[in-house]
């Protein structure tokens, strides 16, 4: 059977002084994924590894890491595709490391929670739907995808440098709200961005876009949030 | 010691739906979930969520009634038929509200919720958003959480992800709260509520093939268990007729509401040969096409004699790209195969769980103070098969009513619970984590884990008979031995992975052993159940509910009658 190296990241705060790299030899069969080989890792060779995980579908967001120089899901990304006898895998970054790939996320979830990411809406027909046009709801299409894995507030070069930069998943959600024809909302949700730590802090490196496991383009939402915002500063100006 | 007055254990569309109902009575209401709820299983939950909206051309004289009459003909006739009742006539209205909070449903021409076909029912009435409606569904709830948490007084609700339950406290036939463990600092701590709902979802990773999380382990049906509360139905294992070949994800059943086909090895539709799918075809129910598509595999009519073909390459690149998007990326991401191009490999694969802890219409359990619904619970809606759609759809509908429940029984009874109890489980508790951590044998918890899978794979699966289902309790009892000798490595408090698997395993283990003893026990075929040995449905002796109690003597089976009186049973076809 094929063998396959990985080096993984290592550090519990609880005992250890500094992080180090462990080496584990993994057996590999066709179709496998990096999530497949860490639980074998976790099962067979060191159980005291830990990471998160859930869906193994690419749907739930727990498992983005850094694996061979780029953020990803571990459980879409198939070994074979990786084309290397030595896998290289660590935390996601910009957030405190928990214990070895389990990072501490309560900075991503509260820029998340601070952008307000729920419809705000007038009253809605008693009995019914609110009717949206396929049109409509084909604008929403991409930005309500994303899984809130954090691969794209780990890659952005802004969340490193401004702590309290909301982040491109943040943002990306306040697109989703000010396309969503049913939202209300619109104004407000752009002056909240609009500050200091918001959608001016983007510098359009396209990291965001570039490493996120579905495909989606924050940084697009972030420039058309840009657009938006200064073209109602300019309406206000004008009157 | 921690206080809420009421404690929602599992943070999926259920556990969510129940706290905000809670939240909306001024109840002040936790959280608690082993993993952030935005992970939970829910997302994975593709095709759609069932409701007589009428919205599509050949719907629009659906009616609750008719979709009661197709969720009792497809539990074939196990279901509790007032539960039924409850859940269709519910249906629109939770449905609609979700919409109203946000949720982004795909529209028909006019600006409607839009509805594909699905399998088992009369009209097309699975409301859908591309294949992504769990996710989009759970996101929407979690979205209305945030709400909560801004819009109250930060207390009235609260979000403990990352807590893992450990036990239940029952004394005197009430329960008092839970105990659960921070992953983060791996300690121990009581929480008292005058109310619990458990809404953990289902047991799917007691089988190896399945379309389940890794995190829907039966843990959650297993705590309230070893209290005396019994677990309902649990025999009735729901097989998915599509999921990848080599990892079981599933594939949505809106694959075939779409129009895709299923095909042997010799290019044919081989439904049609089978007299119980001839006419539904493709949107049979689950049951019946995964029994056919396994008779063709074992016929030598598969590939590689362990899969069929699902072909979605006449409905074109375009509807497969607006419709079935998140099926074309996990076939493309999964099994290097392009849907548009190539039909997809597939086999049935243990889906979902029917039974579960037993409730009644309330959610309430023989507990006073402890509900269950969703996945977990077993109300009954689902009978002996569920139909696809409808379990979302208990979800909204049954997290709502726990949630009143249990709001309606803190408000009118203002029980107090017993610090006493909570601090007696506190000291009991603690001395099982650490006898966990002090465990040191031979055995490999993983491995035991790996064997469990199999055997109840190979001896427990779609055709089940009496020879082999009794090799596999000896096995799984076997298992349960050489679980008392399991190593953990790793002794540290923080984030302890090691030892929340072996933990999980407890669980495994013991939900194994009753579906296994229920299945045993039942000489029919109903639904998913499918006897070799008794291949028809027997009404005269088995139209009844299986209810397993834990005892110090071991797993006890008593049954008990399914409620009638809207439609008599017939036999079912399609």
């Amino acid at each position: 059977m094929e063998k396959v190296i990985f080096k993984v990241f290592r550090f519990n705060p609880e005992r250890d002084k500094k992080p180090r790299f462990d080496k584990y030899e993994v057996p590999i069969r066709n179709g496998m994924t990096v999530l497949d080989a860490l639980y074998y890792i976790q099962g067979y060779l060191d159980g005291s590894l830990a990471f998160r995980s859930s869906c193994r579908e690419g749907v739930c967001g727990s498992c983005g890491m850094h694996i061979n120089g780029k953020y990803r899901l571990a459980c879409e990304t198939q070994i074979n595709r990786l084309k290397s006898k030595k896998i290289t895998i660590k935390p996601l970054g910009h957030l405190p490391v928990i214990k070895d790939l389990v990072v501490d996320m309560t900075d991503f979830w509260e820029k998340y929670s601070y952008i307000k990411p729920y419809l705000i809406a007038g009253a809605p027909p008693e009995e019914n739907e609110r009717i949206q046009t396929q049109d409509d709801r084909n604008k929403l299409d991409g930005l309500i995808d994303c899984i809130l894995c954090a691969c794209c507030y780990a890659a952005c070069t802004i969340t490193d440098t401004e702590k309290n930069y909301l982040g491109p998943a943040a943002l990306l959600k306040v697109d989703r709200f000010v396309e969503d024809s049913r939202d209300n909302n619109k104004k407000e949700r752009l002056l909240t961005v609009s500050g200091d730590s918001g959608i001016f802090r983007c510098h359009t490196l396209f990291n965001c876009q570039e490493v996120c496991p579905k495909n989606l383009d924050p940084t697009g939402a972030i420039a058309r949030l840009k657009r938006m915002a200064i073209s109602n500063t300019l309406c206000f100006w004008e009157k | 010691m921690r206080y809420h007055q009421a404690v929602v254990v599992g943070g999926g569309l259920a556990g969510l739906r129940a706290a905000v109902a809670l939240n909306q009575r001024n109840i002040k209401v936790a959280v608690i979930s082993k993993v952030h709820p935005i992970r939970s299983h829910s997302n994975s939950a593709q095709g759609g969520i069932n409701a007589p909206l009428g919205n599509h051309p050949r719907g629009c004289v659906d009616s609750p009634e008719r979709h009661a009459f197709d969720t009792i003909k497809g539990s074939d006739y196990l279901a509790d038929q007032d539960a039924v009742m409850r859940l269709t006539k519910d249906a629109a209205k939770r449905i609609i509200e979700l919409e109203h909070w946000g949720c982004p449903f795909s529209r028909t021409i006019d600006g409607k919720i839009a509805q594909r076909p699905f399998g088992g029912a009369g009209f097309p009435r699975t409301c859908y958003a591309a294949d992504r409606t769990g996710k989009y569904i759970l996101h929407t709830l979690w979205e209305q959480i945030i709400k909560y948490i801004h819009s109250s007084e930060r207390e009235n609700m609260t979000v403990y992800d990352e807590w893992f339950v450990t036990s239940i406290v029952v004394k005197d036939g009430v329960c008092h709260g839970v105990i659960a463990m921070d992953l983060d600092t791996g300690e121990l701590e009581e929480f008292k509520a005058d109310a619990v709902i458990f809404a953990t979802g289902g047991s799917g990773r007691v089988y190896k093939n399945t379309t389940n999380s890794l995190i829907s382990t039966g843990l959650g049906v297993a705590i309230p268990f070893r209290e005396g509360i019994p677990l309902k139905d649990m025999e009735f294992i729901q097989f998915h007729p599509t999921t990848l070949y080599g990892n079981n994800i599933l594939m949505t059943e809106g694959c075939r509401g779409e129009g895709g086909y299923l095909l042997n090895n010799k290019g044919e539709r081989f439904l049609a040969n089978y007299d119980d799918s001839r006419k539904a075809m493709e949107v049979a129910p689950r049951d019946i096409i995964a029994r056919n598509m396994m008779r063709e595999i074992l016929a030598g009519r598969g590939f590689e004699d362990a899969y069929l073909h699902l072909d979605l390459r006449h409905l074109g690149a375009e509807k497969i790209n607006t419709r079935l998007p998140g099926i074309r990326e996990l076939a493309i991401n999964f099994v290097n195969v392009d849907p548009i191009d190539e039909p997809i490999p597939v086999q049935p694969g243990m889906h979902y769980t029917m039974g579960g802890i037993d409730t009644n219409i309330n959610c309430e359990t023989i507990v006073k103070g402890f509900y269950a619904a969703g996945e977990c619970a077993c109300v009954s809606v689902h009978g002996a098969n569920r139909l696809g759609g409808n379990s979302l759809l208990e979800t909204v509908v049954f997290g709502t009513i726990a949630g009143e429940s249990a709001a309606d029984y803190i408000l009118e009874e203002s029980p107090s619970s017993s610090e006493a109890a909570l601090k007696e489980k506190l000291g009991q508790q603690k001395i099982v984590l650490m006898n966990y951590l002090d465990h040191n044998g031979e055995e490999n918890h993983a491995k035991i884990k790996e064997e469990l899978g199999t055997v109840m794979k190979d001896k427990v699966g779609i055709f089940r008979k009496k020879e082999k289902m009794e090799e596999a309790l000896e096995e799984v009892r076997k298992l349960k031995e050489r679980y008392k000798d399991i190593k953990i490595i790793d002794k540290g408090k923080r984030m302890n992975f090691d030892l929340i698997w072996a933990m999980e395993l407890g669980g495994n283990l013991e939900v194994a052993e009753v579906i296994t003893m229920g299945a045993l026990k039942r000489e029919e075929s109903r639904g998913s159940h499918y006897r070799l040995d008794f291949p028809e449905r027997d009404d005269k002796n088995w139209l009844k509910h299986t209810v397993a109690f834990s005892t110090p003597e071991g797993v006890k089976l008593e049954y008990k009658d399914v409620t009638l009186g809207f439609y008599e049973p017939r036999e079912r076809k399609y």
